[in-house]
Parts: structure tokens; C-alpha cells; sequence
């Protein structure tokens, strides 16, 4: 049989690659988070607008340069000239982009958010702002700059040359070269990879299987995605390897079915790399062969636990199951099987091509190499950013994250989701790594942060994480079925202001019988979030328990809606014709006044009186209210 | 709407794409809702004889997961993202919002058909917190006052269908 070898791979995929960089490309961000930003209005603004100029441009969709707070972002590209990068493009400005850098020579820099070359003098050089400095860009690298649907822009950058490498060397070797990079886990617990590795190779039983687990189920993490839609082959590159390694010849990548375009894209990426025989039954002529499926997530957080996951994929319940045996031994359809993360797998084609001891020259002592995070909530630049392991939280919130959005106070940051803590301002110079996290009660988790300012309650917050955790419990064990959700109603006492002081006490000894009682790492950290607010944060359970008020003025039992009289304009009735239970009274010319009987604590008031007023105020506690607003009768002046 | 009858062809032609084997039960649900917008108690009747497996089986895998609804869906399919990020943003008020604009709770149809309105723990666009989703559309940074305003067009557009 004729096959093509790697070098021809190459050589095509470089001279496409070539082909491009001598016209002029628009890139424009589609993953996820632009097009809900509206980024595919971009892209067919600039079709038509380039169709109707007649102009042969090709305007490429690629995923995520990690800016998500800018989305969305075009980058035009142009030979010989600088790349610019503008920022919340509209398809009203489309046409002026086109005129003035694609037919012209004016980079149009009043519009742009920098450039990708220069010294700074055409405005801002993007690759030095804070962000970028601070980041070390291994797995994200390429994010944003290739089309993932092109398996050629991905050979023309390095692509597939760990796994050409990996055919020549034994599997001992590439296990050797793991373990000096000191590879763990990147789904949150930390495992060393090359155990996993070793163990799964060692087992006798076959056929042996190759798992990435793509379920992304920590609300608000969102790095798998964007891995899995910016650049998709570097995880199938690492799974190949991984069945070289152990010796697997089917593999499964189970993605959550909320991810629809990351799914789109993978089984683009496993078609065009069956295409090029990067998959199949002779991988490159090596007679080694290997299948990769894509198995769809049907909504469980609990399939995020590797016994679960496994289950998931058999077809059954997601339920997870005592360990030992290992997945390695005893996994998939019981035979041995090799279940890592998607960014594990991310960096396995890199640690091969460049060694074990280049990637351990990165991070810490116990932690290798680079840690992703995405970060939301309160942070001022929302989005992605990847750093060496022992970067510092204050590091990444408010270098790379830009501070706290409006000038408010820092709070808390919460890393590690519903299984992680939150985390006040005195820690905030902590490394971030496996071991220091876990020492301060939180986690690395799969790597999503959510920053909180003044206007959080801890409280409320940690109740969210539990009822999170209990609507999620997969039911198998008593103490995460029940004793979660005896922790949220004593939780959802305290945030309605029927909480007593004992109910702290009793929180903590449930919190450890739960931990205690559980099988999986769902129900074993489901009460982080509660122990580490009562830890960190003890004073806002006390003001809800003992004052009835909440002092970040959220929950909404302790909270009370105020228009103050002598800042309400009389004559202007905006509250009174947006309030959406009519709880407003007042009419033209007097004060308005909220009827707290029949008001739903919407806030539609708040956000709609004019800022020149801004009469509506929220107060907690409810009893701190003037007692004619509590009457609801209307106070004529 | 599709018929009945158009219904049970799609369903056989979804199970005839597939091996009759266990692995493919999520697979199979998967399809037929996504064919049929839920699914209906027949259908997975249907699925248990092709995989012979017991039909309370195929229950249980369906109603473990998220994912799959057994009442059919409106026109205006609406999720309510209720993720960390959506949640410190007032995701609950928004939620509280949907269900007095569309006069139905979490889970439910309206009796029309014509709207829906279901809760999701997170669609991984955290910077643009709170966001919902109407019928594949995302909305970004919604406040109560937005859900009235986004649902204003869809309003219309059932009524003109109507008249």
C-alpha cells in the first residue's frame, strides 16, 4: 500500500502555509465566546464587503487568542506589514477595516487594540502588555493564529512532529522523558501522568483503551473548549502518542454536549487526521494503529470523576465506583485504560518534541510546566490566560487580569469550581501550584477562577457552589445525597435570615461527614466552598445568623429596596413604568415609593433610574428600612 | 410540527444508523431528541426492544442525565445559564424575570408551544455574564429590564405567525 510519509506531510502543509503569509488574511475569533459576541456578523461583513470590492482575501476563523473581554477580535495580517489586532468589532466598521488595511496602507490604529510586531510606536505592542508578559503560552500558543479547521496550519507550526518522533522511539523512552518532565494531571487532582502511563502499559489484558476526558463541568471553566476549538489536533496528537505508549488501538474523546461547536470541530480535526494517516490502521506506515470516536456528554458534572466518565461512555448511568482497581487496570468495559485531560494530552506532543528536562525547567518544585486558568466574575479582563506554575494569584488577577472591573474592592477569588474554595485578599501571594493551593483549602480543579468584589455575598456564594453539588450528586452515596442537602437547607436558612447561631457549628461537622462519606471527589469537596467562606469569611455568617443583614446586599430575604425622597425627581417616572410587578406608587411630581409588599427585588428600578438621580438605594438589614416605606402608603410632600 | 408518522420513520431511521449495542444508548437519545425535540415515552420503548435491554433501563439513563426533556420543546427554546460568573451577575434574577415574562416556570412549555424555558449550569461564556440563550441566540449582559426587551421580538413573531 502506498503511504504518504511525514515529510510530504510537511513539505504540503508548510508550502500551503507559505502560499498564505504572501497576501493579506483576515482572522477573525469564532470560537464560543466570540460568536456570542457577535462575531459571525463580522465574519460576513467582511465576505460581502470583500466580494462586493471584488478583493480575493480569505478571512479565516480561528478560535481564541485569550483577549475574551475584547471579543469580537479580527487580527489582520498582511505581508511585510504589521499584524494588527483590533478589538469589539462590529460589522459597522468592517467596510472602514477593508478600505483603509487591506486596499490601503492605514492601519486604521484608532480602531485597533495593538499590533502583534513593532517597537510601540504604532500604538500598543500587544506582546508586551502585562497579560503577555507574565504568561508563558505552551498549550495556547497557537490559539487563535491557525484555522482549526485546517489540519495543515497545524503541520506548517510543529504539528504532528512529536508523534513522528514518538514512531522512532520506544514507549519506555517517551514514559522516561514523562516522568523527568514531571507531568501531573491537569483535570485538578494532580496525578503524576507517567505513573498513569507506566501502569496502564504494564497490564496484560487487552484491547486497551485511550480516554480524554472533556467534560468540562466546573461552571465557569472554559479552557478545555477553547482548547478543543482553537487548536484540537495538539489533543489528538497526544492521545495518539498516549495508545503508542500503552499499546491501545481505540480511544474516546467525551465532550460535554454543551460544548456543540468543540464537537463540530474535533470530529473535523479526527477526519482530516484520518485523512493524512495520522489515524488509522498504519499511522504513517508504522503498522501501529489507532481509532479515536467522539463520545457526547449527556449533562452529568459527576462524569467529570474518571469511573463515572467510563460509564458514561459503556452507556449507562454515570455513576462513579469504589477505587482501587484503577482505570489503568480495570477500566473501560473492564480492560485497561489510559484516562487523561485534555490538556494533559495537550502537552504530551510538546514534552516529546522538546524533552522531559525543558518542560521541568518551568514551574516549581512539585509542579511542572505551565497552569491554564480562565478567569470570570469581577475581574476587569475576563478571559484566558496560561502561566508557569508558581505564578501568584495577586499575579494573575491584577497583572493579567487587570484588577477588579469598576474600581471595586476585592473580595474572594474561588478556584477549582464547586470542588474548590474561596480564597480572601491575605492569600493572595500564594504560588499557584498543586500542593500550596490544597494547603489553603481550595484546589487547582480543572482551572477556572472566579473572582468576587464587595458586592458578592460569601454566603449566598457558597450556597450556590452546594446546591450545585447537590442538584448534581449522582445519588449512589448517602452522606452526598442527603448530607449535602441537609448542608443547603441549613445554608438556604441562614441566607433568608432564619438561620441560628448553632447551624454554624452543625455545618462543619457535616461538611466533614461528608467529605468522609463519600466515594468520588464530588462529594468528597462539595463542602470546600462552605468551609472555606466559614474559614475565611466567618463575620458574613455571623451578620446574616445574628443581624439578619447581609452585608454585601444580595440575598434577597435581608434585602430591601429604597428610593431615597429627597434624591427622586418627582417628575420622572421610569421606575414606576419599568417596575415588572407595579410596586412602584407615585405619581407625576411625587415621590416614588416602593410598595415592599408586592416588590420582587428584581432591581429593574435600580438599573433604570437616571444616574443623575440615582435615588434607588439597597438596604439590608429589611428592618433598617424608614418606617413609612414599610407601611407601603404613599408619603405626599 | 411533525407527524406521528413522520416521527416514527425518523426514529427507525436513526435506529438503523446504529449497531444494536449498549454503548449507543446515549447516542440514540441523543439523535431522537435532537430529531424530535424530546423524548417521547414510546420512542424509548422503542430503543429498549432494539438494544434489548429492559426499558426501565433506558428510564434510568435517561432521566440521570441533564440533557434529555420529556415534554416537547417551544418554538423559542430559552436557557437561563445559571454558572458561577452568571450567578454573581444576578443570574437568579434573570431567571425570576423569564418566568414572569413567559408566565412559566423552569422546565416547562408554555401552552402555546410557543415558548420554553429550561436552566443550564454553564455555557462557558463567563465574560459576557449573565447571558441566556433564545433559540440558539445568545444574549450577553442581561438585567431584567434586557429580558423584557429581547423577548419583545420574539413576542411579536409568534403573534404574526398566529394572525
Amino acid at each position: 500500500m502506498f503511504t504518504v510519509t511525514f515529510e510530504e506531510i510537511n513539505n504540503r502543509a508548510k508550502s500551503e502555509w507559505a502560499a498564505l503569509q504572501k497576501g493579506s488574511y483576515i482572522l477573525v475569533g469564532t470560537a464560543t465566546c466570540g460568536r456570542a459576541a457577535g462575531a459571525m456578523d463580522v465574519v460576513d461583513a467582511f465576505n460581502k464587503e470583500l466580494t462586493r470590492q471584488g478583493l480575493e482575501v480569505s478571512v479565516i476563523q480561528v478560535g481564541c487568542i485569550e483577549l475574551c473581554y475584547a471579543d469580537p477580535l479580527v487580527t489582520i495580517c498582511k505581508p511585510d506589514s504589521l499584524r494588527v489586532v483590533y478589538n469589539n468589532v462590529t460589522p459597522e466598521v468592517v467596510p472602514r477595516l477593508v478600505e483603509g488595511y487591506i486596499v490601503g496602507d492605514d492601519p486604521c490604529l484608532e480602531l485597533a487594540l495593538g499590533t502583534l510586531e513593532g517597537d510601540g510606536e504604532e500604538g500598543v505592542y500587544i506582546p508586551e502588555l502585562p497579560k503577555f508578559e507574565h504568561e508563558l503560552r505552551l498549550i495556547l500558543g497557537r490559539c487563535g493564529y491557525i484555522d482549526p479547521e485546517n489540519i495543515n496550519h497545524y503541520v506548517a507550526n510543529g504539528g504532528y512532529s512529536g508523534l513522528e518522533k514518538t514512531l522512532k522511539m520506544s514507549p519506555e523512552k517517551i514514559i522516561g522523558e514523562l516522568k523527568k518532565s514531571g507531568l501531573r494531571g491537569r483535570g485538578g487532582a494532580g496525578f503524576p501522568t507517567h505513573r498513569k502511563w507506566e501502569l496502564c502499559g504494564k497490564a496484560k489484558s487487552t484491547p486497551k483503551y485511550v480516554i480524554c476526558n472533556a467534560d468540562e463541568g466546573d461552571p465557569g471553566a472554559f479552557m478545555d473548549r477553547v482548547v478543543l476549538e482553537s487548536d484540537p489536533h495538539q489533543v489528538i496528537e497526544g492521545m495518539i502518542i498516549a495508545s503508542y505508549v500503552v499499546g491501545a488501538e481505540q480511544g474516546y474523546i467525551y465532550v460535554r454536549a454543551e460544548y456543540p461547536l468543540a464537537i463540530e470541530r474535533v470530529q473535523i480535526a479526527l477526519k482530516q487526521a484520518e485523512e493524512l494517516g495520522f489515524l488509522g490502521d498504519n499511522i504513517l506506515g508504522s503498522g501501529f494503529g489507532f481509532h479515536i470516536e467522539i463520545a457526547a456528554g449527556a449533562g452529568a458534572f459527576v462524569s467529570g470523576e474518571e469511573t463515572a466518565l467510563m460509564a458514561a461512555v459503556e452507556g449507562r448511568m454515570s455513576t462513579p465506583r469504589p477505587r482501587p482497581p484503577y482505570p489503568a487496570e480495570l477500566g473501560l468495559w473492564n480492560k485497561p485504560t489510559l484516562l487523561n485531560n485534555v490538556k494533559t494530552f495537550a502537552y504530551v506532543p510538546l514534552i516529546v518534541k522538546r524533552g522531559g528536562n525543558w518542560f521541568a525547567s518551568n514551574g516549581t518544585v512539585g509542579s511542572k510546566g505551565t497552569a491554564v486558568f480562565t478567569m470570570a466574575g469581577k475581574v476587569a479582563n475576563s478571559g484566558l490566560a496560561e502561566v508557569p506554575m508558581g505564578t501568584t494569584l495577586r499575579e494573575l488577577i491584577y497583572e493579567i487580569g487587570g484588577g477588579i472591573a469598576k474600581d471595586k474592592q476585592f473580595k474572594a477569588v474561588q478556584i477549582g469550581g464547586p470542588s474548590g474554595g474561596c480564597l480572601p485578599e491575605a492569600l493572595l501571594d500564594i504560588p499557584i501550584d498543586y500542593d500550596s493551593l490544597r494547603e489553603a483549602g481550595s484546589m487547582m480543579g480543572s482551572g477556572g477562577m472566579i473572582v468576587m468584589d464587595e458586592d458578592n455575598c460569601m454566603v449566598d456564594a457558597a450556597r450556590f457552589f452546594l446546591d450545585f453539588s447537590t442538584k448534581e450528586s449522582c445519588g449512589k452515596c448517602t452522606m452526598c445525597r442527603l448530607g449535602t442537602l441537609q448542608m443547603l437547607n441549613i445554608m438556604e436558612d441562614i441566607t433568608a435570615g432564619r438561620g441560628k447561631i448553632e447551624d454554624i457549628d452543625l455545618l462543619i461537622s457535616l461538611a466533614e461527614d461528608v467529605k468522609i462519606g463519600s466515594l468520588c471527589g464530588l462529594g468528597k469537596t462539595a463542602p470546600n466552598p462552605v468551609i472555606t467562606t466559614l474559614r475565611y469569611f466567618r463575620d458574613e455568617y455571623e451578620a446574616h445568623v445574628l443581624e439578619k443583614r447581609c452585608p454585601a446586599r444580595v440575598c434577597p430575604e435581608l434585602t430591601a429596596y429604597y428610593i431615597l425622597p429627597d434624591k427622586c425627581d418627582r417628575a420622572c417616572e421610569h421606575c414606576v413604568l419599568t417596575c415588572p410587578t407595579e410596586a412602584i406608587k407615585g405619581g407625576k411630581g411625587e415621590v416614588k415609593i416602593i410598595d415592599q409588599e408586592k416588590c420582587s427585588k428584581c432591581g429593574t428600578c435600580l438599573e433604570v433610574c437616571p444616574p443623575e438621580y440615582n435615588a434607588v438605594v439597597k438596604l439590608s438589614p429589611v428592618s433598617s428600612l424608614p418606617s413609612s416605606n414599610l407601611s407601603g402608603k404613599r408619603a405626599r410632600k | 410540527m411533525i407527524t406521528e408518522k413522520q416521527a416514527s420513520q425518523a426514529v427507525a431511521k436513526i435506529l438503523s444508523s446504529h449497531k444494536k449495542e449498549k454503548k449507543n444508548l446515549i447516542p440514540l437519545l441523543q439523535e431522537v431528541q435532537t430529531k424530535l425535540g424530546y423524548l417521547p415515552k414510546k420512542t424509548m420503548q422503542e430503543i429498549a426492544g432494539f438494544l434489548e435491554m429492559p426499558a426501565v433501563d433506558v428510564w434510568g439513563v435517561a432521566t440521570f442525565y441533564n440533557q434529555f426533556r420529556f415534554v416537547p420543546l417551544g418554538k423559542y427554546h430559552t436557557t437561563v445559564c445559571m454558572g458561577t460568573a452568571c450567578h454573581l451577575a444576578g443570574g437568579r434574577l434573570i431567571l425570576e424575570a423569564l418566568e414572569r415574562e413567559l408566565d412559566i416556570k423552569v422546565g416547562e412549555t408554555d401552552e402555546n408551544g410557543n415558548f420554553s424555558l429550561e436552566r443550564v449550569a454553564c455555557i462557558g461564556c463567563c465574560m459576557l455574564a449573565p447571558v441566556i440563550v433564545i433559540k440558539d441566540k445568545i444574549h450577553p449582559n442581561m438585567t431584567p429590564f434586557k429580558v423584557e426587551e429581547a423577548l419583545v421580538s420574539y413576542k411579536q413573531e409568534t403573534q404574526r405567525e398566529k394572525s
